[in-house]
């Protein structure tokens, strides 16, 4: 009996581990990285953060939004309020009509400077103005972009890094670029980002890898903000059952004995 | 009969509804097997998994806005800005999964210990149809987070009424409350999502009422016979669960906070957009093993005479095929003629049913591959098991199995087994 779950357990973990390897045929499958969030003690580096912050708000959001963050958000990754204010301040967002209703005489919105409480502002209005500016794609809103894509941050951070000239013969549409990691190979945004096109506040040296590297993590967090609340109280919990589960077991054994 | 309780105030309630009498019954002096593996831990995990769902899906619903609009920015400000939100969320999620396996394993015991057999039989139906109602809340839970697979396995599966003849489309428009899965579909499973796990509740309740009526069944398959084969369920089983559970919820918990999406889909953290279909749509792990049912039946089927092509499509084949799968189990009491209720002797039908684990297992495997090449002839084949290891393999075996001689009574097993 033991034996043949042995061999049942095996078999389910085989077919468990093709599952793994056959879901990458869409595009070349991202490298492993290691990220400060991995494993069960998994943490963020808010040094890291604040430069992917930096990277995301200076790059991404030119294209992309991220609708589920607020300014708010931003004390989490080592902002303090004030600065969290100042960063809101230079964006503007819509005021929507006012309180009589009026918007500009052309009936776009009319703006105001960001407080804390509203979310990040978005570069276009609605999908439509950003398909009208982007050749027709349509850049993906990247708040949860990290779960949203197999691979996760590795995906991300393998795009970003992963654009090529094409093979020989490789029919690439125009306004198109080759990445490799894209599924399809064909990929409407072109690389983004650029040796010393942004500066650091730490003064880290802006590659191309280290911003890649950094938005990414960035993304983990926007994506799991409860990512290292969610570990510290898991290990705490676990911890006790274990101790708890063991001690049951002792109890078991003891209250058994006397069972023929 | 009633108990009688040192306390006044108990004493008083029991007098006039015997609550406490009935409790004593049935959790406390209950006369259980005393032979019971850590397989039979699997029927009371489950029933603490519904209390778990139910609760953590109560307080998500005070939050969640069941509105194409707002349902997916709702179950996200749940996970960033609800108080331990995230929490409540990735429990209920991993609980669906865990709820899941438990059910799985649970079903499995009952096959490979025939616990589905004489006296037994209402009590595995009953049991069949919390599964099948198990499935449909799933399914209609999956729907509300209005993710890209929500959307996408909302419309395959609703559309799959459409092979009913003649009325087909018309329950499909009935389902939706329009001409395609929208606000007015998202409305009614969400009042679903909330209904049926109370008739679940209701079913385990008939479930727990057949089972004690006969008691449980046990490894050896035999009627229990007096005194000496029986323990009372508390504290010899209330402490065996109570540790079953600990081991359970280092699982659970272990993947809730440590790898709370493994079981999900990438493609439900997107938003759904009924103008982008996902290159792959996969229902969720559990129905994977029918998913690859419904897709086995190939399009330019024939039977022997070629008469049933005639009458009926491929597709509707397939759904026939799923839910048949399903429905199949009720009669398996009747399929299978064994007097022998336990595998231990019968020492074919115990390979024919690990035969028939692993054909669910690879089934389950071919249902997450895109349908085509090798894994379509493979789920072709594994579906071809499923159907013939039930309506051919088991009757078969129950007919003319050569079983192995039944030990006199438990309490003679356990003692010959410790002399050893």
């Amino acid at each position: 009996m033991k034996t043949q779950v042995l061999a049942a357990i095996l078999g389910g973990l085989l077919a468990f581990g093709a599952i793994q390897a056959a879901s990458a045929a869409e595009g070349q499958a991202a490298p492993k990285l290691k990220w400060t969030t991995d494993g069960v003690t998994g943490h963020f580096d808010r040094a890291e953060l604040k430069r992917g912050w930096t990277v995301y708000k200076q790059v991404c959001a030119s294209c992309h939004s991220a609708h589920q963050l607020y300014y708010r958000n931003l004390t989490d990754i080592g902002f303090s309020e004030a600065e969290a204010k100042a960063i809101a301040a230079g964006d503007s967002v819509p005021a929507g009509p006012n309180e009589a209703g009026e918007t500009h005489v052309d009936g776009s919105p009319i703006m105001r400077p960001a407080l804390l409480s509203d979310k990040l502002a978005a570069p276009y209005a609605n999908a439509n103005a950003a398909r009208a500016a982007n050749n027709g794609a349509l850049p993906p809103d990247l708040s949860l972009i990290t779960k949203a894509r197999k691979g996760g941050a590795d995906y991300i951070h393998a795009l970003l890094t992963g654009y090529k000239e094409p093979p020989a013969g490789f029919q690439l549409q125009q306004g198109m670029a080759f990445n490799a990691y894209f599924p399809g190979f064909q990929i409407a945004m072109p690389a983004p980002l650029v040796e010393g096109a942004i500066s650091f506040d730490d003064g880290t040296n802006a590659t191309v890898a280290q911003m890649a590297r950094d938005v990414s993590a960035f993304l983990i967090w926007s994506a799991e903000p409860e990512l290292e609340d969610r570990k510290r109280m898991g290990i705490k919990i676990l911890a006790f059952l274990l101790v708890f589960t063991a001690l049951l077991y002792a109890l078991k054994r003891k209250i058994w004995a006397d069972v023929h | 009969m009633a108990t009688q309780f040192k306390n006044p105030v108990v004493r008083w309630i029991d007098h006039r509804l015997p609550i406490f009498t009935f409790m004593e019954h049935s959790a406390v002096s209950y006369p259980t097997p005393k032979n019971l593996s850590y397989w039979w831990n699997f029927g009371s995990l489950a029933g603490i998994i519904l209390v778990i769902m139910i609760a953590t899906g109560v307080f998500l619903a005070m939050q969640y806005t069941p509105h194409t609009a707002m349902a997916f920015d709702s179950v996200e400000r749940i996970m960033r800005d609800v108080n331990y939100g995230w929490l409540l969320r990735y429990l209920h999620m991993n609980g669906a999964s865990m709820f899941f396996i438990v059910i799985y394993i649970h079903m499995f015991r009952g096959m490979y210990y025939g616990s589905y057999k004489e006296p037994r039989e209402i009590l595995w139906i009953i049991g069949v149809l919390i599964f099948l109602a198990m499935m449909a809340t799933a399914f209609v839970g999956y729907t509300l987070p209005w993710g890209q697979m929500s959307f996408w396995g909302a419309t395959v599966i609703t559309n799959l009424f459409s092979v009913v003849p003649v009325v087909g489309t018309v329950i499909v428009e009935w389902l939706w409350g329009g001409f395609s899965v929208d606000n007015p579909t998202l409305n009614r499973f969400f009042a679903l999502h909330y209904l049926l796990p109370f008739v679940i509740f209701a079913l385990v309740f008939l479930h727990l009422w057949a089972l004690h009526t006969h008691k449980s069944n046990n490894p050896l398959g035999i009627d229990v016979k007096g005194d000496k084969d029986e323990i009372p369920f508390h504290p010899y089983y209330t402490i065996k669960d109570s540790f079953g559970l600990g081991v359970f919820l280092i699982v659970y918990l272990g993947f809730t906070f440590f790898a709370p999406n493994f079981f999900g889909e990438p493609d439900n953290y997107i938003p759904a957009d009924p103008l982008v279909t996902p290159a792959h749509i996969v229902p969720e792990w559990y129905f994977l093993p029918f998913y690859a049912m419904l897709r086995a039946v190939p399009d330019n089927f024939i039977d022997v005479f070629g008469i049933l092509p005639i009458i009926i499509s491929a597709k509707a084949a397939g759904v026939v095929v799923m839910f048949g799968s399903i429905i199949l189990l009720i009669f398996l009491p009747w399929l299978d003629s064994s007097k022998v209720r336990s595998s231990q002797f019968r020492p074919v039908f115990k390979w024919a049913f690990w035969l028939f684990l692993l054909d669910c297992i690879v089934l389950g495997y071919v249902g997450g591959q895109p349908a085509e090449g090798a894994m379509l002839t493979i789920g072709r084949l594994c579906t071809f098991w499923y159907f013939f290891h039930l309506l051919v393999v088991v009757p078969f075996l129950g007919k003319y199995e050569k079983t192995r001689p039944l030990p006199e009574s438990i309490s003679a097993a356990v003692t010959a087994k410790e002399s050893k």
